[in-house]
């Protein structure tokens, strides 16, 4: 049985029937890594032999009759930027190498409740800075459906571990992007809820303003399943919010009759690739066909969304990454001879360029005589970028756009930074505005997966999810599996 | 050419909270290193800040306890450096919306009574302690990090540049910490840390209007080191200036064994906060009703614990100043005069012996061995006419010695004084009898000889003898 | 050229990182552009507009005055790359 093909509400039923065993199932999903770890690479850290002892105590509930969460026992993949107590957490970076987390994400807390299982944790850029996964210390993922390409990023692996069948269920995080493209490169959903619905206490923090975790899955029931999970007010985390958490699963009805989906302009203007286009104009013309009404809207500051999130983002993590000093833990150069010496060697050798890069611009623009001028400019473009959204929201109940402009690239392509910085443009103003965005498979170009994404008013993940649904349950995109071909 | 010197004190100050200003750890002072201690105060990678109430409260109870205005809209930066006691090197502070601003505290120095301003007060959370392995930083060829005081909740209290001299300097730094101490926000305990004084000190010529380049002073933690630092520094750079040199925009330690300040300057950069909206923590909204209620629950201010102890015990204005000078000593004077009727009394001893010996053993009150029962007991011996006060000095000496009570003291001593007329009687006529030319100098107007019995009755009585009734049958005897 | 090399080494020296002298040119020149492309950000009149701190309006997210045991030293100092006495070992704090 290939159990590993199967979303995590299939299993569910599958446990609880007592069809299978979560220890099978388990098992199942490590052969399936042994199999194709070595050319898809998506994993940092395996952990075998705790996952089975998990999944034994979760076979011991189900034989007692215990009722069961819909995640219990189902194993998933958690990327490596989430503090997991006990497990260690790199954040594919040589600096955190050998860190062991002396206490547990939020959401990893409110995950274990659920009685669910780890397998291990999934490969990123470094620190999370990154679009295709390349910037890890320990080497690209290689994206399931053609293995030279790149799987996307900064959650390169987590979706790798779906596409490939590595894994049932996974959680990334997002900051201009890092859920949702990805997801589009390999063709499964990914969503990055409202800023502040998922507690960042444990997220290591990149961008503080705009990281966001979030679950890539094969399927929409199943983000939805993962989503009813994890969100939810933290105490530890100022900046969650305290609104009531719906059940997601239950705004998964297909019905788009006469719901409003904006199309803004700017987002299918020159930079999109024709087959991405073709693919996007049948999609909308299918949610025209299902009885969605289209409307033409524009969000005018579009164009300066990139280079505002690559002010801010920098900026804030100039400051979050501050604390890797060789001092408590992380990598330590151990033959400096002073304080000052050992913190700039250890940094030196302990990050990769973009990262380095990355923390310098963000120095520059908080320095001195520059804040002004780039910082203090960026959160003014920011608002106007968020106001472009309100305006939009009037005419329409969610908007459509492209993840990507582009499907998956090669690995290497030894593009310019900034080159690759602008492929953002349409998942950072996103983040910048704080709102809802989902991925979903819309179809295929050249044979490489296209996403589409969907974005939602602040709170509304039910809409997008519901309109998400309904076009995937009209396709079968979402049942098809990753070749693993190329290489 | 003379000089006018410009200070102005920022001084931090320990809230004494429970917890920490944005995790829930202890703030317990002491206990080993690294024992107070929780992943976000540590910096650990994905920790993230939560606000403690209590500070914000103090906060506002500090600042209108010095006239500021809380301000109503609140938010919080990230002041950005590194050094390994920042755990994640960069300090949660306030930049340029601070919580209050524009109060002021009235000091007096040589009767004068002098308005200094205070430009702002904010909430910032404290640095971990380095222990050096060498005896001072320079000389140490490591040290290791104790992250326990690493979050602990501060308010910086900025003055405005109104002082004028040490004495100013010390005058407002004595004032604010007594203040602080009686809204109950802070210890105020300078030899632990828990209230800290950088100096800004500048020279200009008399009569300028401009100030001139100012030095920041650190590391002073006694008021004696704050008025050294400061006349060290002032004579510093007026010797620099007349020697045709400029002062250098600088941060200088005072090293106190050796009497001078000295420039820490490295040859790095300049600090470069780079300051930014702290984006983990939401604003803090005060409205009137917060600031109402804060207001409503102050404790009793200097000032108005002045004017009950005036009013309730009767004590005059000078000794009422002095004696609130700090709560403990506010704190002593109630305690022992609830075992007295004699206020003034007490607040002789306080103002005198008292607080020659806490001087000249430089310890404050707290420290004081004679509990405020004894205290006030010895006065009530005095009083009663059981003690004389020439012997209650010595009752005094051995209270602070052996800590016994002063009845204990008369009776183990035999310092009880002799009040009975019999005795007494028997002592003068004794000594009349013993010194008949001192009758006739008397009698001839010399005064000096009634001195001389009173010290000869004195001298046989071991100066028991009750001195008033000594005078009395001296002068009845020698009609 | 908004940044030159020297201006890129000030920069890595405040973050304290160092730019091997190879990568230097390279770096300042995709430094250079980021910063160039930046310049649109004047085209938009901001005057006026509130900076954007949080996206949601939330306020007084505060915290009762309670301690908590938090974690052992053994526990602190799990991760530590040298330790001394219970603290975290640095060499000499200044140069």
């Amino acid at each position: 049985m290939d159990l590993y093909k199967s979303t995590a509400h299939e299993l569910h039923e599958k446990l609880v029937k007592k069809e299978i065993s979560s220890v099978e199932l388990t098992n199942n999903v490590y052969d399936r890594i042994a199999e194709v770890e070595k050319d898809v690479k998506a994993y940092v850290t395996l952990d075998k032999e705790n996952a089975l002892a998990q999944a034994a105590k979760v076979d011991k509930m189900i034989a007692a009759g215990e009722a069961i969460a819909p995640l219990a026992g189902i194993p998933g993949a958690i990327k490596d930027n989430i503090s997991t107590k006990g497990l260690r957490t790199t954040c594919s970076s040589k600096m955190l190498e050998n860190l062991n987390p002396i206490y547990d994400a939020h959401v990893i807390k409110k995950l274990r409740a659920d009685e669910t299982i780890f397998l291990g944790k999934t490969n990123l850029d470094e620190f999370a800075m990154g679009s295709t996964t390349e910037t890890s210390y320990f080497g690209t993922t290689h994206n399931p459906w053609n293995l030279d390409l790149v799987p996307g990023g900064s959650s390169g692996g987590s979706a790798a571990t779906i596409a490939a069948g590595e894994a049932i269920w996974s959680l990334g995080s997002d900051t201009g992007g890092s859920i949702r493209q990805p997801a589009s490169f390999t063709g499964c959903v990914g969503i990055k809820p409202t800023y502040g619905r998922v507690s960042r206490y444990g997220c290591v923090a990149f961008a503080s303003s705009l990281d966001q975790i979030g679950p890539i899955t094969r399927d929409v029931t199943d983000a939805a399943t993962v989503l009813n999970t994890i969100c939810g007010v933290d105490p530890h985390d100022s900046t969650s919010l305290p609104v009531d958490v719906p059940d997601f699963t239950k705004a998964l009805k297909q019905d788009v009759k006469g719901l409003k989906i904006g199309l803004p302009k700017e987002y299918f203007g020159a930079g999109l690739d024709p087959k991405v286009d073709a693919v996007l104009k049948k999609a909308i013309a299918d949610y025209e066909a299902m009885g969605a009404e289209i409307v033409e809207v524009s969000l005018p500051h579009t164009e300066y969304a990139v280079i505002t999130y690559y002010i801010i983002a920098p900026a804030e993590a100039s400051a979050n990454l501050a604390r890797f000093d060789g001092v408590r833990y992380g990598y330590r150069n151990m033959k400096a001879t002073s304080a000052p010496e050992m913190t700039t060697a250890s940094r030196t050798e302990g990050f990769g360029s973009e990262v380095k890069r990355r923390i310098m611009l963000g120095t520059y623009v908080l320095s001195s005589g520059y804040y002004d001028a780039y910082y203090l400019k960026a959160m003014q473009v920011r608002t106007l970028i968020r106001k472009d959204f309100e305006e939009a929201f009037k005419q329409c109940d969610l908007l459509l756009t492209p993840t990507s402009p582009v499907v998956a690239y090669p690995i290497d392509g030894k593009m310019d930074p900034l080159a690759i910085y602008m492929l953002d443009v349409c998942t950072i103003p996103v983040n910048l505005a704080g709102l809802p965005g989902i991925s979903v498979p819309a179809g295929f170009a050249d044979g490489l997966p296209v996403g589409m994404q969907l974005i939602g008013k602040l709170l509304d993940e039910e809409t997008i999810l519901r309109a998400a649904y309904t076009f995937e349950q009209a396709h079968d995109y979402h049942k098809v599996m990753a070749p693993l071909g190329g290489k | 050419m003379k000089y006018t010197t410009v200070i102005g004190l920022e001084v931090h100050s320990e809230l004494k909270t429970k917890s920490k200003a944005f995790c829930s750890c202890s703030t317990e002072f002491g206990g080993e290193p690294n024992t107070h201690v929780c992943a976000v105060c540590l910096g650990m990678p994905g920790a993230l800040p939560v606000l403690n109430k209590q500070v914000v409260e103090f906060a506002i109870r500090a600042g209108l306890a010095v006239d500021c205005e809380i301000k109503k809209f609140n938010k919080f930066d990230r002041k950005n450096y590194f050094y390994p006691d920042l755990s994640k090197n960069y300090q949660i502070s306030q930049f340029d919306k601070p919580i209050c601003e524009g109060g002021h505290i009235d000091i007096e120095v040589d009767g004068q009574t002098k308005r200094i301003g205070i430009t702002r007060i904010h909430m910032e959370e404290d640095a971990g302690k380095l222990i050096h392995s060498g005896a001072t930083i320079k000389t140490s060829d490591s040290s290791a990090v104790d992250y326990n005081r690493a979050g602990v909740p501060l308010i910086e209290i900025v003055s405005e540049p109104d002082m004028r001299s040490s004495a100013e300097a010390r005058a407002y730094l004595e004032k604010l910490k007594a203040i602080l101490e009686y809204t109950e926000v802070s210890d105020c305990k300078m030899q632990e840390g828990s209230l800290r004084c950088d100096a800004n000190i500048s020279v200009m010529p008399e009569g300028a209007t401009e100030f001139g380049t100012r030095a920041e002073i650190k590391n002073l933690n006694s008021f004696r080191a704050l008025e050294r630092a400061i006349e060290y520094e002032i004579q510093r750079q007026i010797q620099l200036v007349e020697d045709g040199g400029t002062v250098v925009q600088e941060t200088r330690t005072w090293d106190d064994g050796k009497g001078v300040t000295l420039s820490m300057r490295s040859k790095e950069e300049a600090h470069d906060y780079r300051y930014f909206p702290e984006p983990d923590l939401v604003p803090v909204e005060i409205d009137d009703a917060w600031i109402a209620r804060v207001k409503s629950e102050l404790p009793e201010l200097p000032a108005a614990r002045k004017a009950r102890l005036m009013q309730e015990k009767g004590l005059v204005d000078y000794d009422a100043e002095n004696i609130v000078s700090t709560k403990a000593m506010a704190e002593y004077f109630d305690e022992a005069a609830k075992h007295t009727e004699d206020s003034k009394g007490i607040a002789n001893w306080l103002l005198g012996d008292v607080s020659a010996y806490l001087n000249s053993e430089n310890i404050a009150i707290e420290q004081f061995p004679i509990t405020p029962a004894n205290l006030g007991e010895m006065v009530n011996l005095i009083n009663k006419g059981v003690l004389s006060s020439k012997l209650a000095k010595k009752v005094f000496i051995e209270m602070l010695k052996t800590g016994k009570t002063p009845q204990a003291l008369v009776k183990e001593l035999g310092l009880e004084q002799i009040s009975d007329e019999g005795a007494i009687v028997k002592i003068v006529e004794e000594t009349l009898a013993e010194n008949p030319q001192s009758i006739i100098d008397y009698k001839a107007g010399k005064d000096r000889a009634l001195g001389f019995l009173v010290g000869q009755i004195m001298k046989k009585s071991r100066g028991k003898a009750n001195p008033e009734m000594v005078n009395n049958l001296l002068k009845e005897r020698m009609q | 050229m908004k940044v030159t090399t020297k201006d890129v080494e000030y920069i890595a020296q405040l973050s304290r990182l160092t730019i091997p002298e190879s990568e230097m040119e390279k770096f300042t020149e995709q430094f250079n552009q980021i910063l160039n492309y930046a310049d649109i950000l004047n085209e938009l009149d901001t005057k006026g507009i509130e900076p954007t701190a949080h996206v949601l309006p939330l306020s007084n997210v505060l915290r009762e005055d309670i301690a908590v045991e938090g974690v052992s030293q053994e526990v602190a100092l799990s991760n530590a790359p040298a330790v001394h006495d219970g603290g975290f070992k640095v060499p000499r704090v200044i140069e």
